[in-house]
């Protein structure tokens, strides 16, 4: 018995990190719940980094953040009705997705109807809650997310839904853009602005669903918008965008796992900050790249030019 | 009944005409926004559409576009009907300017003139790549065609929006109030941009503007929509007072200053004045 596990035997609490790294990271494997953990995390964060780009390209955020509380009414009558809570998430994500999607992109009233829809449907979920006998669980998990209590069966589930999603992103993908840039000018050159502005947020509201699992309603943002409000930042080539968001969600869906793995804390708490806390970083550390990157781009120029 | 008066015949013609409408009306179910338009634009040629806001010169646009079907009677556009997704147009909305956080290269905006329409992603060409590059370089823009297009100025973007319009080596070019943005330098580097373009490919050009002033030597005729109507004839003929207040039918006037620029008054309130 190594010194490893008679401390972890002694103190009987989470597992502890040892100076050995290689160990540590085959730690985290080592329960099946942590494995569906890493697989369904991984799922969802490429879809929400992918899908986060459009979002933000779009000025959609307010919209994604939307879908996900109006999921939360579906997913708590759901609970009410003894149905998987996921599918009355999908109904009425997709719904409310879809309604969204024909107010069009460019409706200067969008938020405002969005807003007070959210309000109702909220009102919806406080009131099925309070009608369900059962335990509270239930209602937190859809909420804060329950990334450790997913089976394999869900995996299962996840991954599909993440192929349907990456699909038909990859299958809009230039319409999309075009409409998502310039709505004006694709409807003219043929687009159907309409039609892929219903499309997009049925695939978003498929989206929000899987992230759901991961980070809850409430968390959706760390997930679908931060990453790619990072990538961003860091290049303005659609493909590069994407591949950072997606990059930057795996890298915060994976070391909030395994933070959380060695805390007491939970898993969407270290997602979450992990995604803050990079995007202020990235917030302030912009202004003095700049202003280095102009120096070395100008030596000889005269100052003040 | 105003009638309309045929382009002079000392401009160009070179066969068949560009747009030709014959009895045309336009509106959106309710009372029309203007009837019995009868013009031809000359292929080649560069005719600016002017008018108080409101008259239908975005409407007139949208119907060559194929985005609204005439109301009534007949639109020819490039000997064929109006219909949308028309790839031998090159258009430029009215826009006010992209958002400064679109964070998307003008050389990605410009390459989705070419294949923006089409489903699924683009697989890497190079023929893509020299047609934008191609069209970057002929408005200009080849050392900012990098960067963020949100970040550009407002010259800068308006060459961008001209690159991925001429990227799909159109016939036709619509432009809606391209210089609405710009500052009165600005403008005539855009406007003589357009007039060289225009004779390097020898396109036809349709530009709303409101002001004439920036246009007034390089234009061949003028689209006046107002009132109802929409009248065409060369600069000279039209922007005058007698024309004006004949084809309205109320008193207009129009002013000259020492530098030669002209100024539109009684056309609604609304005076046609440069900017700055």
């Amino acid at each position: 018995m190594d010194e490893h596990a008679i401390v972890a035997t002694i103190t009987n609490t989470s597992p502890q990190l040892s100076w050995n790294l290689f160990d540590d990271i085959a730690a985290l494997f080592h329960y099946e719940f942590m494995v569906h953990a890493f697989e369904a995390g991984t799922i969802v964060a490429v879809v929400a980094g992918a899908i986060g780009y459009f979002v933000v390209l779009r000025g959609s955020a307010f919209a994604a953040h939307a879908l996900s509380h109006i999921g939360f009414a579906g997913a708590t009558g759901a609970v009410l009705l003894a149905v998987n809570p996921i599918f009355g998430l999908l109904a009425f994500t997709l719904g409310s997705g879809i309604a969204i999607g024909a107010l069009g992109n460019r409706l200067r009233g969008r938020d405002v109807t969005i807003g007070i829809v959210l309000a109702w449907t909220l009102g919806l979920g406080v009131l099925f809650i309070s009608l369900y006998k059962g335990y509270a669980t239930e209602a937190y998990a859809i909420l804060f997310g329950l990334i450790l209590g997913i089976s394999a069966n869900d995996v299962i589930v996840t991954l599909v839904a993440g192929i349907v999603t990456i699909g038909a992103l990859i299958a809009v993908y230039r319409p999309l853009l075009f409409a998502s840039v310039d709505e004006e000018l694709a409807g003219a050159k043929g687009v159907p602005v309409t039609a892929l502005s219903i499309g997009f947020m049925a695939i978003l509201a498929i989206a929000v669903t899987e992230a759901v699992q991961v980070v809850g309603v409430l968390l959706i943002f760390a997930l679908i918008v931060t990453p790619a409000a990072i990538a961003v930042r860091f290049t303005s080539r659609p493909p590069a965008a994407i591949v950072t968001g997606i990059l930057l969600a795996l890298g915060f869906t994976w070391a909030g796992l395994a933070i959380a793995y060695y805390s007491p804390h939970p898993v969407s708490f270290f997602i979450t900050s992990l995604a803050f806390f990079t995007y202020v970083f990235v917030r302030l550390a912009e202004p003095i790249s700049q202003r280095l990157r102009r120096k070395s781009l100008a030596p000889v120029a005269p100052a003040g030019g | 009944m105003i009638e309309t008066q045929p382009p002079t015949t000392q401009r160009p013609t070179a066969g068949a005409p560009a747009i030709d409408a014959r009895d045309l009306a336009a509106g959106y179910g309710g009372p029309a926004v203007w009837t019995h338009a009868n013009f031809s634009i000359a292929t080649g040629s560069f005719t600016a559409i002017l008018g108080p806001n409101g008259g239908g010169k975005s409407t007139l646009i949208r119907m060559i576009l194929g985005l609204l079907p005439p109301f009534q009677g007949e639109l020819q556009v490039l000997g064929d009907k109006p219909h949308r997704g028309n790839a031998l147009i090159g258009y430029i909305p009215q826009r006010s300017s992209f958002d400064a956080e679109l964070s998307i290269r003008g050389r990605d905006f410009v390459n989705l003139g070419i294949d923006g329409h089409r489903w699924g992603v683009r697989l890497p060409g190079t023929a893509y790549d020299r047609a934008a590059d191609a069209a970057i370089r002929a408005v200009g823009a080849d050392s900012y065609a990098d960067r963020p297009i949100g970040r550009l100025s407002g010259g800068e973007q308006q060459r961008l929006l001209l690159a991925q319009a001429l990227v799909g080596n159109p016939r036709l070019l619509l432009m809606d109030e391209p210089l609405s943005q710009l500052d009165v330098r600005n403008q005539s580097v855009i406007v003589q941009l357009i007039g060289e373009v225009k004779r390097a490919r020898k396109l036809t050009v349709l530009l709303i503007a409101h002001d004439v002033n920036p246009l007034l030597s390089h234009i061949d005729h003028v689209l006046y929509v107002a009132q109802g109507n929409i009248a065409m004839g060369t600069p000279e003929e039209i922007i005058t007072s007698e024309s004006l207040t004949r084809i309205y039918s109320t008193p207009v006037e129009v002013l000259k200053d020492s530098r030669g620029r002209v100024f539109v008054v009684g056309l609604e309130e609304e005076v046609s004045h440069p900017h700055g």
